[in-house]
């Protein structure tokens, strides 16, 4: 679809082509006809190519800056540990494309081939696609409304050529708007496994994660569980223990307790986090010892059996 | 000839600055709020308009979350957050019936929102209108720039933390800034460095040099840093008055700076 008008009432509601701020929309007859009613043919489109993709898992959050980016760089990391499990980074955080340079990738572009967009591969086994690699400067800004985002997360999910995945996981930007809306509603034949929140401690962000959660009810995705992150800082000097976002309200605790979803873990404050990100390396590598390392190897484990129960099953028969 | 702009509802107000990050969960919402505070310590009377419709903090940390929002001929009553009246706030929030609720609004009717926001909110005389922004570049940045320029807003606080991360974010914004001709006030850094409560040490939980380099790089004022106050933020939640709380707070001289300096540039930016 071309550039919409500013106050485009949407392609698929009632006004579509006949609000008065249609007229003069390269759009308005195609609007009019309900064609914008019928089913995107791309949904059927990605369908077919997430048949070579096993398993789908979504990182959402209400919240800003809880740590989606970080948490999904290094579920990646984690996951393609094994060499035989083959990842797949998707960021589609078209505003605020963090991944690249958490992954250490700032810089790259990407290719076209025949078979569609090659995303860009960290390891053998992880590849990586993000708006941040179309952007020829780091000042670039994509001042992009509704429509081209969801343009651009369709082109993402139809035309990279993400070979045969194990996973594809998904980072989002915060918020339930346009970006969410559109990769639910493209990825809705594909079936996705779930999502995992991320919060971290303070009430006011999980006020906004309430609202995640109650969107992902809306649009019937299931939850794999909630991550509690920045969950506690010690202190390097003398050991002991603070609380930099306090729990006021129990944290995600008591938010999990509440609304019955599985609290996945926890993840502690540790400086070393921020900086392997801002240079682009694996926290894991970084601080193999660190608590907040050994946090994400049990978080990872819970979200392998939570997508392979039956195999989790079987490898406990075999080493039992 | 160019016709005049209508007076409405922000005839009244005397400077309006937005505060903007590229970035999710750098402190927008708590530095408009503290920013507010600030001024109103100096004297001023402010309002704040929360602009975040799927995330709207403010009316939690104000502790006016679930008052009604009630309707005058002129359009919406701002809520007072305190008992002189010379602190007003706006929120999506105070129009959510139940606070779990998702507003899963797609960007046309975000827009359409926002416009009534800045046109339809009876705020009166203010010296300073703070408005708070979600984070990123997109419907709501350019509906709500849009609707402010016949009014000419004093321009943009840009808000990051320390780390690269964030500053990667944060210099698209202000490549937004330029694009749209929105002025940058300057830059602030927030979760600038944590003082251990037990010993005191001071550690840069966050990295550390972000906010001056952002500065340095888009050629923009830096206004300052703000440290980490986790009792500021048990405040916050805890629904204790912040303006008794605010001043006794670590980052209440830094955000008293950053008033401070803007009130200082004021000359400057208006010419």
């Amino acid at each position: 679809m071309e550039e919409v008008p500013h106050d485009c009432p949407g392609a698929e509601s009632a006004q579509a082509g006949r609000g008065a701020s249609c007229q003069g929309c390269p759009n308005q007859r195609l609007c009019a006809s309900g064609a914008g009613a019928a089913p995107d043919p791309a949904i059927e489109e990605i369908k077919e190519k997430m048949k070579t993709v096993k398993h789908k898992i979504l990182v959402l959050s209400g919240k800003g800056g809880v740590g989606k980016s970080t948490f999904s760089a290094h579920l990646a990391h984690g996951l393609a540990e094994d060499e035989n499990t083959q990842v797949a980074l998707l960021d589609i955080d078209i505003c605020g494309p963090s991944i690249p340079k958490i992954m250490g990738l700032e810089g790259e572009q990407v290719h076209q081939s025949g078979s569609g967009w090659s995303p860009v591969y960290v390891e053998d086994n992880l590849g990586v696609m993000s708006v941040g690699f179309l952007l020829s400067s780091p000042d670039d800004a994509v001042i992009w409304r509704g429509p081209k985002k969801n343009g651009m997360i369709k082109q993402f999910l139809r035309d990279v050529d993400w070979g045969d995945v194990d996973y594809l996981l998904v980072d989002t930007p915060p918020g339930t708007s346009d970006e969410h809306l559109s990769v639910v509603q493209y990825l809705a034949a594909a079936h996705i496994d779930g999502a995992v929140v991320i919060t971290t401690p303070q009430e006011i962000s999980l006020q906004d994660v309430r609202k995640e959660i109650n969107f992902c009810r809306k649009v019937k995705l299931p939850i794999i569980g909630v991550v509690e992150n920045m969950s506690g800082f010690v202190c390097p000097k003398c050991k002991k223990e603070s609380q930099i976002f306090p729990p006021t309200s129990g944290g995600a605790e008591a938010m999990c307790r509440d609304l019955k979803i599985p609290l996945l873990g926890k993840v502690p404050l540790d400086p070393c986090i921020g900086k392997s990100c801002d240079k682009g390396q694996s926290f894991f590598i970084e601080a193999p010892d660190s608590p907040a390392t050994l946090a994400y190897r049990s978080i990872i484990q819970r979200i392998q059996e939570f997508c392979s129960p039956n195999q989790s099953e079987e490898e406990n028969l075999i080493s039992s | 000839m160019e016709a005049a702009a209508e007076p409405g509802n922000l005839a009244g107000v005397r400077h309006i600055i937005l505060v903007l990050s590229g970035k999710g969960g750098v402190g927008k919402s708590t530095i408009s709020t503290e920013l507010a505070l600030a001024l109103h310590h100096e004297g001023k009377k402010v309002g704040i308009l929360d602009i975040d419709l799927c995330g709207p903090s403010i009316p939690n940390m104000l502790q006016a979350q679930g008052r009604a929002v009630h309707q005058c001929d002129r359009g919406w009553v701002p809520v007072f957050v305190d008992r002189e009246q010379s602190i007003s706030l706006m929120s999506v929030g105070f129009l959510l019936e139940n606070p779990d609720e998702a507003v899963v609004w797609r960007g046309p009717k975000k827009n359409a929102l926002i416009k009534q926001f800045v046109s339809d909110v009876a705020w009166g005389e203010l010296d300073y209108l703070v408005v708070d922004t979600p984070p990123g570049t997109s419907d709501e940045h350019m509906a709500v720039v849009e609707a402010l320029r016949p009014y000419r807003p004093l321009g943009a606080l840009v808000v990051t933390t320390p780390q690269a991360v964030s500053v990667g974010d944060v210099r698209r914004e202000l490549t937004f800034c330029k694009k749209t001709g929105l002025q940058v006030v300057g830059v602030v850094e927030n979760m600038s460095g944590f003082a251990c409560p037990h010993c005191e040490e001071c550690t840069n939980i966050f990295s550390r040099g972000g906010g001056e380099e952002l500065a340095q790089l888009a050629g923009v004022p830096f206004l300052g840093s703000v440290p980490l106050d986790p009792e500021l933020t048990r405040s916050l939640e805890e629904g204790h008055d912040l303006t008794q709380e605010f001043p006794k707070s670590p980052a209440f001289p830094a955000l008293t700076s950053i008033a401070r300096k803007i009130l200082d540039r004021l000359p400057a930016l208006l010419s």
